[in-house]
């Protein structure tokens, strides 16, 4: 009697705890989800921001992408092909704030915030235009999950880190890149000491206006993929104002990373962590009101900037336009 | 102009001609570009053309006295956060969080304003906008307080309240203010009378926020040009380093301009909810008046009258663009949106409008290597500091 009872409990427990063992596994993994899309644009900041531009606009270039994928992948049929158009616009797009921002040498937080308000007003209008107002979205071809052959079967790793969009796995493997090509080629020099002191560069020969068209260049090139990952992978749909503070969350993620890209990775991981708590609580329908839990990632990003602004690796010449004398 | 007196002191006639044609050409030249590049985005998503667009939207805006009166109750709101803005970029902040200091703002006067019925009204207002501004003044606190004490930057942090303010205003109709009477609907019940702001003209809808309004554009210019606090909030706003030698505290400036700058803001919620919503609700927000109101600012230099006249033009802009949605049927009120963000681009980088630099510096003048390149990096502040060069004296 009292063994088959032991039994019992025994048998209740364990389910209690491949339950919990569910519960943590699927936090990692959405963690890890959740974190590329801001990591992917962050990948894209971190550089233009070593070379001294602030780039209040990602916000508004993924907007753009979100837009240009779902409109690319609809008349394509294709995700990927619906990609590579977003990430064309998207660099047309970054190329108008490029433009204001270093050749004008305009204020360029004031330019940011009229490239996202540009943005916001493109993206509805065109939406619109193409799709109606309130009609359903439609069908479009969107990323589905690959898992990793293998390694995806190996119990608690498996599902976290090998069970994810091709997407994803893209943007973890940036990052060693990334991290190798700002430190240790000529590159990655050149950007860096473009922001951190302008006139030197040119006195000895770079181009600094060059060197931060660029980075912005690229910087949207990676912003257009994070945003059509937003409206092609996460759902497969675009609504108006759908990244919902993504890119300023990226920006704040490359200074809450120090302006590396590892650290910029860790950054993400704790965002896409505060995002993936505010999913487990709502899934457990404790009595905290929803809005509390949607405010976590806005109030995580605060405190973070908060823990680093005062030693940072923020360029000199962050933010002032280089003008020639 | 008020804030243009001091600027022209001591410029001769000709100069005087120049500087007045040079602030009204940038405001002019952007304006038309942002239209011309707006007709594109017309032509490119409707099949109706532009010129009848914009002729729905200017008889929408400016056609009728009705319509004008719509664009006055348009540009209310707008003034506030342009003057919320300017105020902040005039001690060197910019403060991207109006929109949320706007909606804080409303939702404080929402809670004093049906809270306490049979109130008279002569305590009840006051008190409703108070709350308004407080509301509002709190929030930007908040921004002012982390910059100074964490070295934090304010761009992500008000962008971040931004968001913040907009679940507090969602639980808030979902939870504590939400009207008893019609539970179904998030929304909060409707003000009280004692708490509302009534039309003044009879036969126009447009309300008394607009006395109040030009009430603030002038504290507005009282405050910056006329009192000391006011003076060193420029100062350091143009050159922090400057202020802090003469002993003016940069951080005491950065969290008073903040305060001062969410209670404009905050006050354009209240005023926006008692006198023309008449209840909170989350449909309140739908025009984003917050960053509409950097576009009001920067189109307006800055300067009282400025945000005056743009505040109305912008106000005209969203008036005329329901108009010309509901006419043509196909060009979406979105447009509007389009237009203004490129009127901030091209505000912002009004440097390539301008022609013929060279013959303002004189080759011959020694000064003029220094002179150009000071010209070009500080073109949004060079009327600040001729305006405080000129006071120093």
């Amino acid at each position: 009697m009292r063994r088959r009872m032991n039994h019992r409990l025994f048998k209740r427990l364990q389910g209690k705890e491949s339950d919990l063992m569910n519960e943590v596994v699927s936090f990692f993994s959405t963690t890890i989800r959740l974190a590329a899309p801001t990591l992917l644009a962050a990948l894209g900041i971190v550089f233009s921001e070593r070379a001294g531009i602030v780039n209040i606009g990602t916000e508004g270039m993924m907007l753009v992408g979100a837009l240009a994928g779902v409109i690319g992948s609809y008349v394509t049929g294709s995700a990927w092909l619906g990609m590579l158009i977003a990430v064309f616009v998207t660099v047309l797009f970054s190329a108008i704030f490029a433009y204001f921002t270093v050749v004008v040498k305009a204020d360029q937080t004031v330019i940011g915030t009229g490239m996202n308000l540009l943005a916001s007003g493109l993206t509805i209008t065109v939406n619109r235009a193409l799709f109606g107002a309130s009609t359903s979205p439609p069908e479009i071809d969107s990323f589905g999950i690959v898992a990793i052959p293998g390694l995806s079967s190996i119990p608690i790793i498996g599902p976290i880190f090998f069970n994810h969009h091709i997407i994803v796995y893209l943007t973890f493997i940036l990052v060693p890149i990334a991290q190798f090509v700002m430190f240790r080629t000529n590159i990655g020099l050149k950007v860096r000491s473009v922001g951190e002191n302008p006139k030197a560069c040119d006195t000895v020969g770079i181009r600094v206006g060059l060197t931060r068209f660029l980075s912005i260049l690229y910087s949207g090139v990676l912003a257009g993929m994070a945003g059509s990952f937003i409206s092609m992978g996460m759902v497969s749909f675009f609504t108006e104002g759908m990244i919902a503070g993504g890119g300023f969350i990226a920006l704040a993620a490359v200074v809450f990373g120090n302006y590396t890209p590892r650290g910029v990775m860790l950054s993400s991981l704790v965002f896409g962590a505060s995002n993936s708590l505010m999913y487990r609580l709502q899934a457990l329908a404790t009595n905290i009101p929803s809005q509390f839990l949607l405010m976590i990632p806005y109030v995580i990003t605060i405190i973070s900037l908060c823990i680093v602004s005062r030693k940072s690796n923020k360029p000199l010449g962050s933010g002032k336009p280089y003008i020639k004398e | 102009m008020v804030s243009e007196r001091t600027r022209m002191e001591g410029l001769s006639i000709k100069q005087r001609f120049q500087e007045t044609l040079k602030s009204v050409y940038f405001p002019f030249v952007a304006i038309v570009v942002s239209l011309l590049f707006g007709s594109v985005v017309i032509l490119a998503t409707s099949s109706t053309s532009p010129l009848t667009a914009y002729g729905h939207m200017l008889k929408g805006a400016f056609g009728s006295i009705a319509a004008f009166d719509s664009t006055l109750i348009k540009a209310i709101p707008l003034i506030f956060t342009a003057l919320s803005f300017s105020l902040a970029r005039r001690s060197g902040i910019i403060n991207l969080g109006a929109e949320g200091q706007f909606m804080m703002g409303a939702l404080a006067a929402t809670a004093v304003g049906v809270a306490t019925p049979n109130l008279p009204a002569i305590i009840h207002l006051p008190a409703t906008l108070l709350a308004g501004f407080l509301g509002g003044a709190l929030f930007g606190l908040i921004t002012g307080v982390l910059k100074v004490k964490f070295g934090a930057s304010e761009l992500i942090i008000t962008i971040m309240l931004n968001y913040i303010a907009k679940e507090l205003i969602s639980y808030f109709v979902n939870g504590p203010l939400m009207d008893s009477a019609s539970s179904s609907y998030p929304q909060s019940a409707p003000m009280e009378p004692s708490a509302r702001l009534y039309k003044f003209i009879p036969g126009l809808n447009v309300h008394t926020g607009l006395l109040i309004a030009l009430a603030f554009i002038f504290l507005y210019y009282f405050f910056l040009w006329k009192t000391t606090a006011g003076f060193d909030m420029r100062v350091v706003g143009f050159n922090p380093s400057a202020g802090a030698y003469a002993g003016m505290s940069i951080g005491r400036s950065t969290i008073l301009a903040l305060f001062l700058a969410g209670g404009l803001a905050g006050l354009g919620g209240c005023i926006e909810i008692i006198a023309v919503q008449g209840r909170l609700m989350m449909t309140s927000f739908a025009v984003p008046y917050g960053f509409t109101g950097i576009a009001v600012a920067l189109l307006g230099n800055l300067n009282p009258l400025g945000v005056l006249f743009s505040g109305i033009l912008f106000g005209g802009l969203s008036a005329g663009a329901l108009r010309m949605e509901v006419m043509t049927r196909d060009v979406s009120s979105s447009v509007a949106v389009v237009i203004q963000a490129l009127i901030i681009l091209f505000i912002a980088g009004r440097q390539m409008f301008a022609f013929k630099r060279r013959y303002r510096y004189r080759p011959s003048s020694e000064k003029r290597k220094g002179k150009t390149v000071v010209d070009d990096a500080t073109e949004d502040e060079s009327p600040t500091v001729q305006a405080t060069a000129g006071e120093g004296e």
